[in-house]
Order: structure tokens, then C-alpha cells, then sequence
């Protein structure tokens, strides 16, 4: 049938079936939203307050549901508005479409109104981008990038639709999704001698990334684990990838990880790494940090090995595959004292997490907020100490549940996150945030409050920058440059009810447990001010680019 | 882990964009770049380009495998030194009358150079080879006076059935394995 190309956008939208897209409206793209507006019972518009938003919006709803996320925004500002949002999609590896419209064809490389060459400024944040000049080929560019940003390591793919060609007619015929991951054959070779190396070793540590939540293969990875009776630790990326309370999980590794994840992983001899990048915050020194072990490597991205940490053997492919090859070619080890030594060092004082109970602080808020929510709900941060802390804290057992910007570290990611996150999966979703990242985009309460989403906000309030202090306090010695807020006098209860949601402020433990209870009871966003000291650190630390031997666990 | 100078050889979708793509790749992960050379293959839906570039082995290997993630890229290969006809193509242009023709037509024969233009003022010569006989020619025509120079970069062919295969799109990656 003869449709024009807004129409033929949002025909293979529906293709693949996308029943909500994030986007803000603009000159550039008001044919694709006139058309949206006609298929408005099939396609359903979320608008944000800002592009930004919208893409982390875009970008949470994929986490969490595990579907492509869709952001659309008009050209030029709208387009570079997106461009946060897309790169932390591509760090993160999270399949996200983007579609940006952009003056008519005749109009480009004229420097016309709203004119951006958005081509060329997400080249090195996408895995392809496309400019769709002629028709005929709208569809196929639209397909091809719903394709490619499911399909091997996902990430985001953009369409630079010009308006000329929204408004062109064209034959569109109907097909059916491409199936989204062509699975590759894996290397028999390559599973052999990961199951000669696993079998020679007798103190394995299998380290998870985000590679595992993605692949769908945290039930995999636990049966794995359980066979070799290996402990497991993760990345932040990787949490929620095995459930926390499985007696083989050590929590998580790297930088702010717990003391006895770093201590096993430091202390074995084979490191099976499973669906991640070896990011310098999870490795800290690389060279010390594979040091007296070899490492086994299992990733769907070639590129991935060997690029930080050398690698002694490596299987390619969708991990949940390899992991299952593994399982069935079967997978022993050496008899070793590797469980008792293991137990002795989650029993070393230094494992437990310590908690000053005598106030309040925000260890005890996030370990409040699990006590309440238990596993019900769906767990999105901003970037900061709170993120860590709700990293360490917060019990993530099922895969999905952590939304967190891993790799570009995005304040203020959390608000379009929770809210796309929420979208996603209909789930109660708490965004835990903090005064710092909050500011960034807090006008998205407006797009929650619309909704009628429900989202519990906690802020951790310190009226500073609490993870530059942090670092200012330990390794700047105590110049608080630019990190200092107290001339902000925000009141963010009063900003939540200006918004139309709920707010409540808590200052001290005592009101914690009856604010939270009060604040699930509420229909529609609430915002908890959750006032917290300024000095407070995200402990243990493994100074960047050290080694477990100079962490530093007490402040 | 010494630098080694090395030479790919890639096919490209002949698209707008594609060179783009293959140089910020190189630009962004910091690798260099020594010569670049860019064309049309005998499908004309097909580019060849071919890079000379340096490092380690384990750089080597990054290169590789970053520029097969991209999606116009249809294959990379490492060309075996042994196994390919490097070939450069530089003009040269020097400073001198119809007096120096002789001097200069001379060195061009030695070098199987060609002069391609003359005027009352300049003698300009096209030479194809591998690098050091380019330089070595440079050398040879600087007492004249080098007064303009291009070259076009490397370009690569393997010999007899050594060929850049184009991959299939289902072809497995899961042979990968270092």
C-alpha cells in the first residue's frame, strides 16, 4: 500500500512490535507525530520534559523489560539533546532505536535552522547510524537498525529521518521481524579447552557482567557455579545477574566491592570472566589485577577479548549458550581447600559491611528501602555515592531489577531511567538519587506525576557533590572545589507537591520505617528528602588504578 | 610486544560515510594511521580500502576485530608480507629548466619513472613502487629542488589466489579464540 514516510516509521515500529516510544515533538518531526497521533490505540507517546529524559527513559525501559527501548526528537537541538542518553545506551550496551528528523534533504549542509549533523556526532556512540535521503529504503534503514541493536552485543542504533522524506509517498509492504539473535554456531575447539582449563584449575572465581543479565543467563551462571562450587562475583553492571542470597555470591568486585569478592578474586587461579569488559573501575591495576592466574573468557563481542586483560582462552558467543555447552560437556575441578579458604575469608571481619546504627545514614535508608520493597520492585540510580551505595546495599535477586549507567556514569540518568523502567514493566520502581544528580533533570517528576507512575524517589540529601568530596577529601586534601551546595536552598518536598507528587522529609532514623510505609500507600509518584551528613563515604575503596592490598575500609 | 608496521586490507560497503567510520575509529581508540588508500573495487558496490598502520599484538588484533564490528565493514585482512604487491604511487615535482631535463630524465630511467609534464620552469615524474624506492627517488631528485610532492598511500593485493574474502553473513564467530 501507497504511505508516506512517517507512516512507513511507524508501520515498522509495529512490526517489531513497539507499543511505547519516548520522544519530544518538534518542526523537523511533526509528520512522524501527526502520525503517531493516527495509530495513537497502537502506539503509545510517552513525552518527556526534555530529550535527555527521554532517551534514559528509552534506555530504562529496555533494561528492564529487555525490549528495544524507541526515542524519537526533532532535529538539531532535539537531536543533540539525545546524545547523553545515546551514549550511555553504548557503553552500557542496552538496544535502543533512536529516530531524529532533519530539515529535507535539499536543506542539508546549508547550516539551516535546527540543522545538525547528527550523523556525524553519534558515529562514535552507536553501533551504525543511518540517513535515510531516498524513500524507498526507509523502511529496510528501520529494520536493519531494530535488527542490529537486539542482535550480538546489543547497543543503540540511530535514523536520521530528513522531513521531505517523512513526507514522500511509497509502496510499504508488511514483513515480519528479523529474528533478533542470529545464534552463531560456538567453537567446539574453544569449549574443549575452557573445559581442559576449568578442569585443571582448582580455585576458580567466576567474575559476571552485565554480559549475563543481558543473554538471560543468570539461571545458567548459577547452575554453572553451583557445579564447580565456584564463588561468584560481579561487576556493577553484573548485579542482579545471580541472586544475592545464593551462598556462592560474594557480591560485588572492583572499586567500591565488597572485601571479600575482591580478597577471593585476588586469591584464585582461574578467573572465568562471563559477559564482561574488564572496565578499569571493576579491575582497578590492570596489571597486578590478573596477576598468579589465568583468565578464561566469555563474551559474545571478539573485540572484548584480550582488550583490557589478557586472556588465556576465550569462547565467543552468547554467553547463556556457551554457559549451557559448558554445563552439558560437563565441568569439574581440582579437589582443593578453595571452598574452606573461601568461607574463611567471607568470615574475615573486613567482609561485613559496616553500618553505624546510632543515626541515621544512608546505608541504613537503603537497607530500609529493601526491607519494605523486598524483591517487588525495580531499582534505578543517578551517579554518585548513593549509586554504591545502593549497589552494596540493596539485595538485587532477580536479573533486570538494577538500572544503573554503568560505563558513562550519567548524573542524571535516573529520573528518565525510573520512569521508562516503570513503563516497562508496570512494576513499582524506586529511584534512589541523591541532591546532585536529582538537580540534573528533576523536571521529568512532571512527566511521573502525568502518569501518575509509581515511582518512590528517595534523595539522599548532603547539600554536596558527596562523590567528588569523597575523592577531594582523600586524595585532594580537603579542597572542596566547587562541591559545596549550601547556597542551594531547594526545598524538595515543597518542589514534589509544586510538581503535584507527594513529598515527605525524614532527618532522623526514627521517621524512616513509618515514611516509607507512608509513602507506598500513596497512588502516583512521592519524593523522600532523606537528609544525610555530608562526610559520609562509599566504603570499602580501592583507590583507581590500585589493588586489593591498598583498600581502604574505615574513614 | 614490539611496533611492527603492518598493512590491512579491507572491503567496505561503497557508501557515504564509510571512510568516516573507518578513520575515527582509528582516531578515537588511538591508533595511527601511517597511509591510507581508498577505492572502488570491480563491484562497484564495494570499496577496498587498504591501511598502513603500527603496533603491538595485541594492537593488531584490536584493529581487527573494532573495525569488523563496524557494519559497513565487509572483511579486514593482516596481508601477509610475503604473500602481497605493495605499490605506491607518488608525483614529483622539481624546481629546474629544460637544462636539467637529461639529469632528471636519466634518474627517472633508473627508477622506471615517468616524466609526465615539463614547463620552462619544472619537471614533474610519477613513479610507482614500494616505499623505500619512493624515498630513495625523493632523495635522488633533491639536489634539483623539490619544490611540490603527493603520494597516494599504500595499496595492497595479494598475489596469485591469496584474495580478501567477502564474509558471509551467517559465517560464526565462534572460532575466535586467542
Amino acid at each position: 500500500m501507497q504511505l508516506n514516510g512517517a507512516q512507513i516509521l511507524i508501520e515498522v515500529l509495529k512490526e517489531h512490535g513497539v507499543d511505547t516510544v519516548f520522544g519530544y515533538p518538534g518542526g523537523a518531526v511533526l509528520d512522524i507525530y501527526d502520525a503517531l497521533y493516527k495509530a495513537s490505540d497502537k502506539i503509545h507517546h510517552v513525552i518527556t520534559c526534555h530529550e535527555q529524559g527521554a532517551a534514559h527513559a528509552a534506555d530504562g525501559y529496555a533494561r528492564a523489560s529487555g525490549r528495544t527501548g524507541v526515542v524519537i526528537a526533532t532535529s538539531g537541538p532535539g537531536a543533540t539533546n539525545l546524545v547523553t542518553g545515546i551514549a550511555n545506551a553504548y557503553l552500557d550496551s542496552v538496544p535502543l532505536v533512536a529516530i531524529t528528523g532533519n530539515v529535507a534533504v535539499n536543506l542539508i549542509g546549508r547550516d539551516s535552522f535546527q540543522e545538525v549533523d547528527i550523523i556525524g556526532i553519534t558515529m562514535p556512540i552507536t553501533k551504525h547510524n543511518y540517513i535515510v535521503k531516498d524513500i524507498s529504503q526507509l523502511a529496510d534503514a528501520v529494520r536493519e537498525a531494530f535488527h542490529l541493536a537486539a542482535s550480538g552485543r546489543p547497543g543503540p542504533v540511530l535514523v536520521d529521518i530528513p522531513k521531505d522524506v517523512q513526507q514522500g509517498q511509497c509502496e510499504y509492504q508488511k514483513r515480519p521481524p528479523a529474528p533478533a539473535n542470529g545464534r552463531r554456531a560456538l567453537s567446539q575447539e574453544a569449549l574443549k579447552q575452557a573445559q581442559a582449563l576449568i578442569a585443571a584449575s582448582s580455585r576458580p572465581f567466576i567474575y559476571a557482567g552485565g554480559g549475563v543479565v543481558t543473554a538471560g543467563a543468570s539461571e545458567a551462571l548459577t547452575r554453572f557455579a553451583e557445579s564447580l562450587s565456584a564463588p561468584v562475583g560481579s561487576s556493577m553492571m553484573g548485579l542482579s545477574a545471580m541472586p544475592h542470597r545464593h551462598p556462592l555470591f560474594l557480591g560485588m568486585t572492583g572499586m567500591h566491592g565488597r572485601y571479600a569478592a575482591s580478597k577471593a578474586l585476588a586469591a584464585c587461579d582461574l578467573l572465568i570472566a562471563v559477559g564482561s569488559r574488564f572496565s578499569d573501575r571493576a579491575t582497578g591495576n590492570k596489571l597486578s589485577f590478573a596477576t598468579g592466574k589465568k583468565v578464561l573468557h566469555l563474551d559474545i563481542d571478539p573485540a572484548e577479548i584480550g582488550k583490557n586483560i589478557p586472556a588465556y582462552a576465550a569462547v565467543v558467543g552468547d554467553v547463556k549458550a556457551i554457559l549451557e555447552a559448558l554445563l552439558e560437556l560437563g565441568v569439574s575441578r581440582q579437589r582443593s581447600d578453595w571452598e574452606e579458604e573461601v568461607r574463611a575469608i567471607v568470615r574475615m571481619p573486613d567482609s561485613h559491611l559496616g553500618m553505624d546504627h546510632s543515626r541515621l545514614n544512608p546505608q541504613m535508608v537503603i537497607e530500609s528501602l529493601y526491607a519494605k520493597l523486598a524483591d517487588e520492585a525495580i531499582v534505578a540510580t543517578d551517579v554518585g555515592q548513593h549509586q554504591m551505595w545502593a549497589a552494596q546495599y540493596y539485595k538485587f535477586q532477580r536479573p533486570r531489577t538494577f538500572i544503573t549507567s554503568g560505563g558513562l556514569g550519567t548524573m542524571g540518568f535516573g529520573m528518565g531511567a525510573a520512569i521508562g523502567a516503570c513503563m516497562g514493566t508496570g512494576q513499582r520502581t524506586l529511584l534512589i538519587t541523591s541532591d546532585g544528580s536529582f538537580h540534573m533533570n528533576l523536571a521529568e517528576l512532571a512527566t511521573a506525576v502525568t502518569h501518575r507512575l509509581p515511582l518512590l524517589i528517595v534523595v539522599l540529601n548532603n547539600s554536596v557533590l558527596g562523590m567528588v568530596r569523597q575523592w577531594q577529601t582523600l586524595f585532594y586534601d580537603q579542597r572542596y572545589a566547587s562541591t559545596t551546595m549550601d547556597g542551594r536552598v531547594t526545598d524538595f518536598v515543597k518542589l514534589a507537591e509544586a510538581f503535584g507528587a507527594k513529598g515527605l522529609r525524614i532527618d532522623h532514623k526514627e521517621q524512616l520505617d513509618s515514611a516509607i510505609g507512608q509513602a507506598l500507600t500513596w497512588e502516583g509518584p512521592v519524593l523522600l528528602d532523606v537528609l544525610i551528613d555530608r562526610d559520609e563515604k562509599v566504603l570499602p575503596m580501592i583507590p583507581p588504578g590500585g589493588t586489593i592490598d591498598q583498600i581502604i575500609l574505615r574513614g | 610486544m614490539g611496533d611492527e608496521t603492518f598493512v590491512l586490507a579491507m572491503l567496505v560497503n561503497n557508501q557515504a560515510g564509510v571512510l568516516t567510520r573507518v578513520s575515527s575509529l582509528f582516531g578515537r581508540r588511538g591508533y595511527n594511521i601511517d597511509s591510507l588508500s581508498v577505492g572502488e573495487t570491480e563491484d562497484s558496490s564495494i570499496s577496498r580500502i587498504t591501511i598502513q598502520t603500527n603496533g603491538d599484538d595485541r594492537i593488531r588484533e584490536q584493529i581487527v576485530r573494532q573495525l569488523e564490528k563496524l557494519h559497513d565493514v565487509r572483511t579486514v585482512t593482516v596481508m601477509a608480507q610475503e604473500r602481497t604487491v605493495l605499490r605506491e604511487l607518488m608525483m614529483i615535482k622539481v624546481q629546474a629548466g629544460p637544462d636539467k631535463l637529461a639529469q632528471v630524465q636519466e634518474a627517472a630511467k633508473v627508477f622506471r619513472a615517468k616524466i609526465v609534464d615539463l614547463t620552462p620552469t619544472t619537471i614533474t615524474a610519477e613513479i610507482t613502487g614500494e616505499k623505500a624506492k619512493l624515498d630513495a627517488f625523493i632523495a635522488c631528485l633533491e639536489p634539483f629542488g623539490v619544490t611540490e610532492l603527493c603520494r597516494t598511500g599504500l595499496t595492497a593485493i595479494g598475489r596469485g589466489e591469496y584474495k580478501l574474502q567477502q564474509q558471509q553473513e551467517e559465517q560464526t564467530h565462534g572460532e575466535d579464540v586467542l
